[in-house]
This record gives structure tokens, sequence and C-alpha cells, in this order.
């Protein structure tokens, strides 16, 4: 994150804002968000059936003759050094096959960290992996043992003598922010943004909000543990099975890492069970990748649930102030959102609350800026929505807030703000319905039964009350995503590329897609994913990976079309069309213009002799994100009651109503959608990973101790969606993995001040806070 | 004595320490019950044993010499579904399918339990007849069962579905 990246990307807008939009990417509206046969339908995941009676196979599933298994040994300090190891009782027990440390471990660098300008790094922290004696958090590997079976490395792996030599550590949020670093940028965007004088315009302004929100550490908790089973072939060949959601970019830092051939290193990752954002490269690959080449043997290393939180990053806490202030009309002069997150300086992942905010409401005025506490713990990582997740919790609580203080409603004051292009850029939204979305989503949720005062609704023992908020997420679609597509002469398909499937729905979707993009039946098309040996695609992040893999069907279909017409030749009733003169439909090709002129895949294949075509390309640069301000929105809506007697909060009704692009499976989309706003509604109510601020050890790396909600927290949710294309988007979708968790710490944050009068800033609302 | 594990006698291990889990996974390779925490949190584990659910994470592989254990391989096939294996799919009752296994699994079971009559936290009424099945009564019950991407509407969907065709 550089004051040079800093320059480029604005240097890029620029340049791209002079070029006529048509001729862009996204300039012509894709013609499928408009023609649709398969994309649209309520299609089921073809992957149920092997997901329901269990033969959907994961990273630790893969049989191996001969495989040993690893346990971690984590460091119970958190600053210091090993002063001493004493492994013999053991390497004496009974199955162990080796004890490994960093006196043993070979020598190998970290992987290069993730960021804006690399974007297939993949690391999530600098700090070596079981290379010195120094302790940099506390959790760290500091041994793994080797043995025959899993219960037999367990067992030694407890066995283990290490002594440390304690250092000092920062481990309090509250001392170590006076010596936070501000970076110059954040992500995409410069991290100073001030426009006009907002600190003097607050002090002016006729209404005004200024308070401080604060959010806790919080782990992914996928379902599935992280594990990886590795096997070597010779010295200079390596299988790893992964749960990951960065198969490709996995593959090509292990091979830097064991300085091994790219086309040497496979990675393999079908299934993913649960990512989040936390199934990234973190030291355990690495230690597993070395421990298998040190013994000479294939090897399983599968976290407990305690090393996932101990060695796997979560979501950064945050302390944010948001300052809005207003003139007599509600509308805003002042909008100030700053405050801190952790970010180690061996991390890699800002926790960019404030981006969110950037775009969500117009104002006379704005300051942003984050600065990045360094704290002795993991380093943080991206996890669901990071940034909005949390920072739409804090704004908007805030606009709620002056809402109320004014005595207006909360969704009238919002709709008065709203942007008519990117308030920060002034570049115009490609598509944008928030007013839609809160008028539709309002009417389905009966918003006018909302009573203004709070605590004014009573049943017994139980308040009552309605909360709504915003909800924002930018569009991303990742450069470079790759697919290979074959066409074969008995008229099927074949859609492959490295990406992973983890709930998204990838595969069902993309044939569903592709189908239409080739005009055959979804049947005759199959879908090859989750091994870096396909071609690759980029991380699944930014809620990116369907309109980064719809991209490049686009362009491998486009490059089939052009191969398939060389091939059909002058006897075809296509002759002398090129590319941009017809379209796929029918099985085959045909005449934009004259439908009449078509001829069957089948048909050019078997007259040219070819049993089959295959073409692989890369999706266009993803330039309309500069060219346009490309945002998903939503309102969110919660009903809940709170006891008076117990403090405790039951969420009764949530409803989601979504602006997002295109829908392309209803059902795989309303699953998303709920997903998202569940995980929120831990966000709100029941999630925290608890550091000990005296010694930086989480306390409660269990799920037995850490809350995530359970069937019975759950009530059903209803979702809705305005539908509208996006017409700069391939299919005229936007990504909607991450929305759904925005906004809902607010809605229902907003709901218990309804119901109580009392405000919650410090998530999570829990019992004691409304006691 | 032999653990008789969806039909097939299988020998319990020499281990001692082997959880039925590790059993099924590691030995018997049947890897559709799924690890989620090892300590009884999350029930992604869960297996019937004589037709009970329990967590096979906190079984010992030698509890259960000489009974019947049944995983979700032996509820049914891709081409001979369990009707809560096909109400799953045509509810989205999962998304990256790592806790379906446990969901159905827990959810046979505790038909059953509604059936013969055992109560739960939520239900109303303890001296009737029988048990109402309803979303809550399901709910409290397959609480034990985590789901982290949130498909807890289509689950309890499925279940309610399979649980109103098996009374009428």
């Amino acid at each position: 994150m550089s004051n040079l990246q800093n320059m480029i990307i604005s240097s890029v807008r620029t340049a791209i804002g002079w070029v006529p939009g048509q001729w862009l990417p996204g300039g012509k509206p894709d013609p499928l968000i408009t023609r649709r046969g398969a994309v649209g339908r309520q299609a089921s995941r073809l992957d149920g059936p092997a997901k329901v009676t269990g033969t959907a196979r994961f990273a630790a599933e893969v049989a191996i003759e001969g495989l040993c298994y690893a346990s971690l040994v984590h460091s119970p300090v958190t600053r210091g050094r090993i002063t001493g190891i004493d492994s013999s009782a053991a390497e004496r027990a009974p199955g162990v096959v080796r004890v490994i440390t960093h006196r043993s471990m070979p020598r190998v660098a970290s992987p290069a960290l993730m960021s804006m300008a690399d974007m297939g790094a993949v690391g999530n922290s600098s700090l070596p992996i079981l290379q010195d004696d120094e302790i940099h958090y506390n959790g760290q590997i500091v041994a793994a043992v080797v043995a025959e079976t899993q219960e037999q490395a367990d067992h030694a792996a407890s066995l283990l003598r290490i002594d440390y030599a304690e250092a000092n550590a920062a481990t309090r949020f509250e001392d170590a922010k006076s010596a936070a670093r501000t970076m110059p940028s954040l992500l995409f965007d410069t991290n100073h943004r001030k426009v006009g004088d907002a600190e003097r315009e607050l002090a002016r302004s006729a209404h005004r909000v200024d308070e401080t929100y604060r959010t806790p550490w919080q782990s992914h908790n996928a379902i599935e543990l992280h594990a990886v089973t590795v096997a070597w072939d010779g010295d200079d060949r390596l299988t790893v099975h992964d749960a990951t959601q960065m198969i490709a970019p996995s593959a090509a830092a292990l091979a830097r890492i064991f300085d091994l051939k790219r086309d040497n290193v496979r990675v393999l990752s079908p299934f993913v069970g649960g990512g989040f954002g936390g199934k990234g490269m973190w030291d355990h690959q690495i230690v597993a990748v070395a421990a298998a080449r040190m013994v000479g043997r294939p090897l399983r290393l599968m976290l407990s649930r305690e090393s996932v939180y101990r060695i796997i990053g979560g979501r950064s806490p945050t302390e944010q102030r948001v300052a809005i202030g207003a003139d007599a009309d509600g509308r805003f002069t002042s909008l100030i959102h700053t405050g801190y997150s952790v970010m180690p300086g061996y991390g890699a992942s800002p926790e960019a609350f404030t981006l969110g905010t950037r775009a969500l409401y117009q104002a006379k005025s704005f300051e942003f800026v984050q600065r990045h506490v360094e704290l002795a713990v993991v380093a943080n990582t991206f996890m669901r929505a990071p940034g909005e997740a949390v920072g739409t919790f804090a704004v908007e609580s805030a606009v709620d807030e002056l809402a109320h203080g004014m005595g207006v409603d909360p969704i009238e004051l919002r709709l008065r703000n709203l942007p008519e292009r990117h308030p920060i850029t002034n570049v115009a939204f490609s598509q944008h319905a928030l007013r839609q979305a809160y008028e539709d989503g309002a009417r389905r949720f009966g918003w006018e039964r909302r009573q203004r005062e709070p605590g004014a609704r009573r049943d017994g023992e139980w308040r009552i009350g309605m909360g709504c908020a915003s909800g924002s997420f930018p569009y991303a679609r990742m450069p470079g995503a790759a697919v290979g597509l074959t066409m074969r002469r008995d008229g099927t398909a074949t859609v492959a590329c490295s990406a992973q499937e983890m709930g998204m729905g990838t595969s069902t979707v993309q044939v569903q897609h592709a189908a239409d993009r080739l005009g055959l039946p979804v049947e005759a098309i199959a879908f090859e994913m989750g091994d870096s040996g396909l071609p690759a695609a980029p991380m699944a992040g930014g809620s990116s990976q369907t309109v980064s893999i719809a991209g490049a069907i686009i362009a491998a279909a486009e490059k089939l079309t052009t191969e398939l017409l060389r091939l059909a030749g002058n006897d075809s009733p296509l002759a002398g069309l090129r590319t941009g003169d017809v379209r796929l439909e029918r099985e085959g090709i045909a005449s934009a213009t004259d439908p009449s002129r078509h001829e069957s895949f089948r048909s050019i294949l078997s007259r040219a002799n070819r049993d089959e075509i295959t073409v692989q390309a890369a999706g266009t640069p993803p330039l309309e994100l500069f060219k346009y301000a490309m945002h998903s929105t939503s309102a969110m809506f919660c009903e809940l009651r709170v006891s008076d007697v117990t403090g405790e909060v039951r969420v009764d009704r949530l409803l989601g109503s979504f602006d997002c692009g295109a829908i392309l499976n209803p059902k795989m989309a309303a699953s998303q959608f709920r997903g998202g706003m569940i995980m929120g509604l831990g966000l709100a109510l029941t999630e925290e990973t608890l550091f000990d601020e005296r010694s930086g050890r989480i306390m409660n790396p269990t799920l037995a101790d850490y809350h995530i909600p359970a069937h019975l927290d759950v009530p059903e949710i209803e979702v809705m969606w305005t539908g509208i294309p996006d017409p700069r988007s391939p299919l005229g979708a936007r990504g909607i993995g991450e929305i759904g968790i925005t906004g809902v710490g607010a809605a229902i944050a907003n709901a218990v001040f309804n119901a109580t009068g009392k405000r919650v800033r410090d998530l999570p609302i829990t019992l004691d806070r409304l006691l | 004595m032999a653990i008789v594990v969806n039909g097939t006698r299988v020998a319990p291990p020499d281990d001692p320490r082997v959880s039925l889990l590790d059993l099924l996974r590691d030995r018997l390779h049947l890897s559709g019950t799924k690890i989620g925490c090892n300590q009884g949190a999350c029930g992604a584990c869960t297996v019937l044993v004589d037709g009970k659910r329990v967590l096979s994470c906190l079984t010992l592989a030698a509890q259960v010499d000489g009974r019947s254990v049944v995983t979700i391989e032996g509820l049914g096939s891709a081409d001979d579904l369990h009707p809560l294996q096909a109400a799953f799919i045509e509810h989205d009752g999962f998304q990256c399918g790592y806790c379906t296994a446990g969901q159905i699994c827990a959810a046979t079971a505790m038909l059953e339990e509604i059936a013969a009559g055992m109560p739960s936290y939520v239900t109303e009424d303890l001296g009737a007849d029988g048990i109402a099945i309803s979303r809550d009564e399901i709910r409290e019950r397959m609480s034990g069962n985590l789901c982290r991407c949130g498909a807890h509407n289509g689950i309890v969907d499925a279940i309610l579905q399979v649980a109103t065709e098996k009374v009428a």
C-alpha cells in the first residue's frame, strides 16, 4: 500500500475516464442480460447428491497408501525466545516418525504477502515459519510431530518440553493506539480522504451525532477444519490436497517457496467446507509440505479447532468514530468516519471499514482515515465483507442516532441523502437502486407498524422493536481469470478452471451460464474445477468469483466462435460471417440478423473431421471498475424482542432487500443472502474471539465458547431483490456472497434501541449490555 | 465382537484411544462423517448408533463394540436417496456441504425421538398424546448441529417436509 499505488490507481481512473464507455468491457451490455434461458432459473445444486450422501471428497479425505499424520505445537507465550527444547520423550513415543522444530525445519521463505500490487500473492503473514527461535505471537507454531496415526502424533506432541524466555509484548489495543500507523492507501483507495472541512461543518451543523463504535476480533469458523494432504513424487513434484479458496495462486506460491517448477506443483481443492476468507495460505501448509519432504512419505495435517483459532487470523477489532452533521432539512453537511483496527507490521489485510461509507451518502464535506494498531497477535485477515461488515455497523448506527435525535424516520433520513453519483470520485454509478430496495423492503416488512418512540411496544416481559440499516459492498472482477472450453462433436461441452466450490454454487451457476452462452442445454455442459492444473481462476474473494469466471467464459466463447467459423469454411450456411455477425444458439452458430443461416456444432465439427475443439481464454481486464462506481446495496430490516428480566435478545424477523444486479439462480442466491445475514446475526449478538489483553492469548478457542448462531437463533429470513441488471457487468450480475452480512449489525442494534431505548455501540450486544 | 458399520462387521481398533469418528474416517475411509471440532461442540460428526444419534468424536470406537452404526453412506446413495437427503437438495439445506451429513443423521434420529414422544425444551404441552412437529421443535432439537454457511432455513424446511410427509 504505497503512494505510488495511489498514483497509479488515480491515473488509471483519469485515463479511463476519457475513454468512451462503449469501448470498454461492459460498454455494450452483455446480450445475455436480456436473452436468458437457463440463467435465472431455480436450479438445484449440481453437487447436491454428492454432498448429501457424503461422497464429496474434502482435503483431509484423500486416501493415500503409507500416509502419516502431523500434529502441531503452539507457543504458550506471546513474545520471546525459545531457550530449550527437549524432544526425547516425544521421539521415543510409539509411532513417532519425526519431531520438527526450527532447528530441523529446512530454510524456506514465507509466501509473498497479498496486496493490490500483486494479485497473485497469497501470504497472510510475512513472519518466518519455524525458521528461528523467536516468538512473535501467542499460538505461533513452534513444533510439528509426525507419527503413524493421528492419535500417536497428538500424544507425542503433548510430550514436547519447550522452554521460553519471555519478552514484553504489545497486547492492549488501547495502549497501542498512540503508536498507530497511518498508511497512504487503503486497498484500492487513498486512505486519508478529505472533501471540504468536515470538522468545521460538523461544529456548525443544525443536527449532529458524534460517537465511537467498537467491534471485536471475530473468527471465520468454517465447520471444516483447515487441512492438507501432501504427497511428493521424488524431490521435484508436489501434490497438495488443500482446503483453499485460492488454488492456482497457492500452487504458484508453493512452487516459489520450495523452488519447484510451477507445472510440477499441483494443488487440488474441489470442495472447501466453508471459507469466508479464512481458507487461504497460512503456516500449516508450508510446515506440512516441508515435513512430508523430510520424512519422505505422504502426510496429512488437519488442524485442531484450537489450532484454527491460534494460527488462522480473524477479523480485526475496530474502534470507529462516526460523526454526521445535518442541516435543518436533514441533508448531511458533514460525514466523518475514522478509527483504528489491528494490523501487525507482518500482516497484509487492512480492515477497511471506511471504504463502504465513501459510497453510501452524499454530503457537503467528508473526512475518512484509518489507522493501524500493531499488536502481537496472529496476523488478522479478511473475513466475509471485510471492512463493510463492521463499517456499516458504525455508520448505520450513527444515522439511526441522528434520525432519532431529529425526530425523523430513519429510512426517510437515508433516502434524503442518497448519492446521485459516487460522492467522492463523482463517477457515475453503473446501476444503483437503493431507494427502491428500501421502498420494496419497507412495504414487505410492514415498517409502518414501527413505533417511533423507543420502548413503546411490549408483550409481557418482552420489549419489541424494529430497526433498519443500509448494507453495501463494492463490485469486483478479478483480472486474469481464465477458462478452458471444449466443444465436442457429440454436442457436449466442458468448461474448466481451477476455481473451488465452497458453497457459492460455482459449478451450478456457470453451467447455467455456459448453456445460455453456447446455446446448449444444461445437460450438455460439464464443469471441471478445483485443480491448479486447469486454467487459472483467481482467488475467491471480494464476491468476485462468479463474474470473473463469467467474464472468462465470454472470452472463451468468442474465441471458440472464431475457431468454429474458420472450421466451417465456405461450405457452411455461415460462410462469410465473422465472429461479430453471429451468435451461439440452438446448439450451433447462427447469423445474428438472419437466424435461418445456422449450422450446428456437430455438423461443423463432423465436416471438419474433428472430435473436439478446445480454446482457452482470459476475461478482459476489468476496466469497468474504473469507469463506473459499481456497488451492491441493501436495505436490512429487523424485528426483535428483548427480555426485561434477562436482557436476552430474540430476533423474530429479518428481511433483506437487495440491489445486486441480475440474480442468476434465485434458489442459491437466496441461500447466499441468508447465509450472510445469519453471520451478521452472530456478529451483532454473540460472536467474539476473546483475547486476554494481559497476555495476548485467545481465551475461547472452541466452538463451545465462541458462539456462532445455532438453529434456535435463526428465524425464517425473508430475502428479496430489485433484480435490476447491471449494464456494465457480465450477465448483469454483481457479487452477492458478502453483501448479506453488511448492515445486519446496525439493523439489529437499531432494533434493540427501538425496543429498549438503550444504544449499544460495542458489539456483540450481549445480555449484560442490556441489563 | 465386532462393530457393525452400515451392515458390515468390522473389527474394533487395537488402539483404545481411537474414536468412532477416526475409525470411520481414517481407517474405514467412510469420510462422509465429518470432523468440525473433535470436542462435541459442532455436531458435524453425528452418526446413528442403534438408531440413536451420537457424536462420534466423543465416542470411543471400543464403546460401540457389538452395536450397529449407520453413517450418511448407509442412509442412502445418489441413485437411492433417503427422503431427507432428497429434501435437503430440494430446499437447498446446505452450501459447502460440510455439516450436511451430521445434520441429516441428526434429523433422522430426531424425527424418531419426536415420534417416540420425547419432549424438548420448547414442547408446550407435556401431557398431550404425541408431539406436534413445528419449526420451533425442529430448531430446538437441531441446535446441536452448527452450520456456518447459514443454511438453517433450508434445513428446517427440508426436515419439516419429510416429517409432514411421514405423518400424511
